[in-house]
């Protein structure tokens, strides 16, 4: 048997279908989520810049469709991905800094997260894209 | 057939494992950039959402607007491909880990070069 599937009785990591879901895993897996978005947003927001530099009824077309309900939906989505995952990123630096690695520090910083990145959403999207 | 060398015997001399701490940190400092440039970001969406071609233009145009913006896109995109290789490292395995990798950082080279010449020529008027 070869070294790489000779059996441990090292720990394993959890289970997904049995896990009892809490708000730490959660954030922690809306974190990766999130950055994933975010990365293809910005290549979406660099496609803004592109067409800004060329011609504007190319520019009023990608325009035409940011104000569609898709457009708004991918820009509201943006918006809230970014705010989380600031949020959220500034509780990682905390903990890579040493800090807030008590259950209920983490706790605490994982609610002030999806408040702070909440009410950020809400505002952004009342004032910026009208929602509602 | 059976290494029966102890694990430390098998480890020595392979040197580290990855990288070291050089992708780790450049995540840290990418993320600490971030931090004011994507809060003055998200403002000014907010307050551009649905500027036309000539307000988007002499927005971008500005020059400490063309700093801010080439800063954001690009220290945004080094970030994001960072991350994106440590998700691909968790999910995927063999060639296609390879592939995937470098096809993310190509894609982000390509797409940040590209905005930031965008904003270039709208800034010099091009």
């Amino acid at each position: 048997m070869s070294v790489a599937n000779r059996p441990s009785n090292r720990p394993l990591s959890p289970h997904l279908q049995v896990y009892r879901w809490q708000l730490t895993s959660v954030l922690s897996i809306l974190h990766r989520a999130t950055g994933i978005a975010l990365s293809v947003g910005a290549l979406y927001l660099a496609t803004w810049v592109i067409y800004a530099a060329g011609s504007s009824r190319g520019y009023a077309m990608f325009q035409e469709f940011n104000g569609s309900i898709v457009g708004r939906i991918v820009l509201g989505g943006w918006l809230f991905s970014a705010f989380y995952h600031l949020c959220n990123g500034i509780r990682h630096l905390f903990w890579d800094a040493g800090y807030g690695f008590e259950l209920k520090d983490a706790y605490r910083s994982g609610w002030i997260v999806v408040v702070v990145s909440l009410v950020a959403t809400a505002l952004s999207w009342i004032v910026g894209l009208r929602l509602v | 057939m059976d290494d029966r060398r102890t694990p430390l015997a098998r480890a020595r001399g392979l040197g580290s494992a990855k990288d070291g701490v050089g992708h780790w940190w450049a995540q840290r400092l990418t993320a600490i950039a971030l931090i004011p440039l994507v809060v003055w970001f998200a403002v000014s969406l907010v307050m551009l959402s649905g500027a036309d071609y000539a307000t988007a233009r002499a927005w971008i145009g500005s020059p400490l607007v063309m700093v801010l913006l080439i800063l954001v896109i690009g220290i945004g995109l080094h970030h994001g491909q960072l991350g994106l290789q440590v998700v691909l490292e968790d999910y995927t395995d063999g060639a296609w880990r390879v592939v995937w990798i470098v096809l993310v950082k190509f894609i982000a080279a390509v797409f940040g070069l590209a905005a930031i010449v965008a904003i270039l020529r709208i800034g010099f008027g091009g």
